[in-house]
């Protein structure tokens, strides 16, 4: 369990060293989520209905970008093989490892994610069911993420490929995530979706790891 | 204490070698020989529990090395052509980070007493990117130092290594073996270390 | 293991399994054809017009044959990805490789024909509902299989890799199979059970279950014709091979 904590320290400890990677993630959310209003023009109504779309599609492709570097960078210096063959199970080490890309990558977005949305004229309690909806998905963007990337792991056209592997996947969370919000919206209270993403962040959190940690000794190999 | 029985390895279709047996024992160590290509690497990745050997089975202490039991584990200092080093973390950063990673302690002084006997006094705040490569291979023999594994499979530790760190090394090696450690190593050089047993791929 | 145990195990290689394809291959053909023809023939000319759509709704005997088809090829898809990981057994994770094709038809054909039933029922030729959606990921998960093991390299690895794909989608058959009655859907809820008696006349159920096992016979003669070309490929460098009329000519 140390090794888990020791594993995300270093984690951030590598991304505070290098903060341009973690930053371009976080500028491209805000930069594509600011495209649709200028695109669409700023009707007030129409920019309501389709916000929790856009902002939930703009968190899934931000994460993506973030995805292929989990990984790679371990893989690439030998401190994968390291983590494979060391006394603490490997499953631990990428719970870790998983862990820290959502605090990088994740909670961003959920914590940018009330500005965007003022941008499309969601009222509080939206922004607040937007907040939750985001900070049970990322999490599960995060964990299945890590199965994509480790099954891509130094595979050439890595990056499309790992996009046409994690977006069907991702799909479930998209729905029910900008469902809560539409649903709130709608006055029909967002109770069914954030239950239904919780329940998908619970079959994440115990089944991912093991199918990450599977993959990626498949690519150690 | 290490052994493995009928041995053998595929890469995509070539077989690089079979029904391989070798065996290890304490104050022992093996040097792997052959040419590029011949396995070397991939033998040493079989014995460090990286792979898994198309035939044959590794033993540590007479248990096979996947079991949990075995605490092979904890006993393995593997190195492959990486340095298994974050480039962007200090010596003595990477050093706290990999003894964590192993569920050991490792004291500050403890690093820093290992990373001063390898030449790296001044060098340990530094990222270990503006060092140059014989200093990132000190930091590995650091590492080599304050792990205490009895078995060592070193892939090609002399690579980039001056004059003075070749001695570091042969010197290190040599204490681990006369105070019961194992090691398997691979090297196009001659080896300055003496009573290896061969194995010739 | 008895004798009679070890005798089947032989046919886990694959240059025992080869010419065992090669003589099964024309009688699943021949079944094909058999199963096609009776169940065409029920479809278009015994099964009575339905009593709200005329005469389009036939399409069905096409539309949901290859939708438990998708489904069900996926689950024999991922078993044989399992047994290859589990038992590194090369044929088993061959054969998952070659059904993968099928089961994308399979998906494609349902999510097509669907839409042509779509236009005249429902008035439009797709929406988002629950099973559409979660037939189209099942159709994405077919094609992110075999992207997979063909972006990489190793064929070993590339079995492996696509094992743990293929058992991690696993989970969106039931979540296809369930969502009609899990959600209020546009798509019409499950007339038949294994369970209840089916909801609809005896002619058509009859229709459908001919056409499902005529696509069962071909995917069983496409699934074995394609994996002798994938042993062919991979095991290309092998002795046998190498002595085969096919190969020498």
């Amino acid at each position: 369990m140390n090794a888990m904590w020791a594993t995300l320290r270093r984690d951030l400890l590598v991304v505070m060293r290098r903060k341009s990677e973690v930053l371009t993630a976080l500028f491209f959310f805000v930069i594509v989520c600011s495209l649709f209003p200028l695109g669409i023009g700023p009707e007030p109504g129409l920019l309501r209905k389709i916000a929790p779309g856009v902002l939930w599609v703009c968190a899934l492709l931000a994460t993506m970008l973030g995805l292929q570097r989990m990984f790679a960078a371990d893989h690439a210096d030998g401190t994968l093989e390291q983590m494979a063959i060391s006394p603490t199970a490997l499953v631990w080490l990428v719970v870790g490892k998983i862990g820290a890309h959502w605090l990088v990558s994740g909670l961003p977005l959920v914590l940018m994610a009330p500005v965007l949305g003022l941008q499309f004229d969601l009222d509080a309690e939206a922004l607040g069911v937007l907040m939750l909806a985001l900070l049970l998905g990322t999490p599960v963007l995060s964990l299945i993420g890590a199965i994509g990337a480790a099954l891509t792991l130094g595979v050439r056209g890595g990056g499309v490929l790992l996009s046409l592997l994690v977006l069907p996947l991702y799909i479930p969370v998209l729905i029910f995530g900008a469902g809560a919000v539409e649903s709130h919206i709608a006055g029909l209270g967002a109770g069914g979706h954030l239950s239904l993403l919780a329940a998908l962040l619970v079959l994440a959190v115990f089944f991912a790891p093991w199918a990450a940690t599977a993959a990626l000794r498949i690519a150690l190999e | 204490m290490l052994s493995a029985h009928g041995l053998s390895c595929v890469r995509g279709e070539r077989r690089l070698f079979a029904q391989l047996d070798l065996a290890v024992s304490a104050g022992q160590w093996l040097h792997v020989r052959g040419e590029n290509g011949a396995g070397k690497t991939s033998l040493l990745r079989l014995l460090a529990g990286l792979a898994q050997p198309a035939e044959g089975e590794v033993h540590w202490c007479g248990q096979p090395i996947g079991q949990a039991e075995s605490g092979y584990r904890n006993q393995l200092l593997y190195f492959g052509h990486h340095g298994a080093l974050k480039e962007d973390l200090s010596a003595l950063e990477n050093l706290s980070f990999a003894a964590a990673m192993d569920g050991a302690t490792l004291s500050e002084t403890q690093a820093l007493t290992s990373l001063h006997r390898m030449g790296l006094r001044g060098r340990e705040d530094l990222p270990i990117r503006v060092l140059s490569a014989g200093q990132k291979r000190r930091v590995m023999l650091a590492r080599m130092a304050t792990r205490n594994a009895k078995l060592w499979i070193l892939d090609e530790p002399f690579t980039a290594l001056d004059v003075k760190a070749v001695d570091l090394l042969s010197k290190l090696v040599s204490d681990h073996l006369v105070n019961g450690g194992m090691a398997v190593l691979t090297s196009h050089q001659a080896m300055p270390i003496a009573g290896g047993l061969v194995v010739q791929l | 293991m008895t004798k009679q145990q070890k005798k089947w195990f032989k046919f886990a290689s694959p240059q025992a399994f080869y010419p065992l394809a090669g003589k099964l291959i024309p009688i699943f053909w021949v079944l094909t054809a058999m199963f096609g023809a009776v169940g065409l023939w029920l479809s278009f000319f015994v099964a009575p017009t339905d009593a709200t759509q005329g005469e389009g709704y036939r399409i069905i005997f096409v539309h949901v044959p290859t939708s438990w088809m998708s489904m069900f090829i996926y689950l024999v898809m991922a078993g044989w990805a399992a047994v290859g990981l589990s038992f590194n057994a090369r044929l088993s994770s061959m054969m998952a490789q070659s059904l993968a094709p099928t089961g994308a038809l399979m998906a494609f054909l349902s999510l097509w024909t669907g839409a042509f039933w779509g236009k005249p029922m429902w008035g439009t030729w797709w929406v988002w509902d629950a099973r559409l959606t979660s037939e189209l990921i099942l159709f994405f998960l077919y094609l992110g299989f075999m992207s997979l093991q063909a972006s990489i390299d190793d064929p070993r690895r590339a079995d492996k890799a696509g094992a743990i794909l293929a058992l991690v989608g696993v989970v969106n058959v039931p979540i296809i199979y369930f969502s009609v009655t899990w959600w209020n859907t546009l798509h019409q809820g499950a007339s038949v059970s294994l369970t209840k008696s089916p909801s609809m006349a005896m002619t058509m159920l009859w229709g459908m279950l001919l056409m499902a096992m005529c696509l069962w016979m071909y995917s069983i003669a496409v699934g074995l014709t394609r994996v002798r070309a994938i042993i062919l490929e991979r095991e290309a460098h092998t002795e046998w091979v190498k002595q085969l009329q096919e190969v020498k000519a």
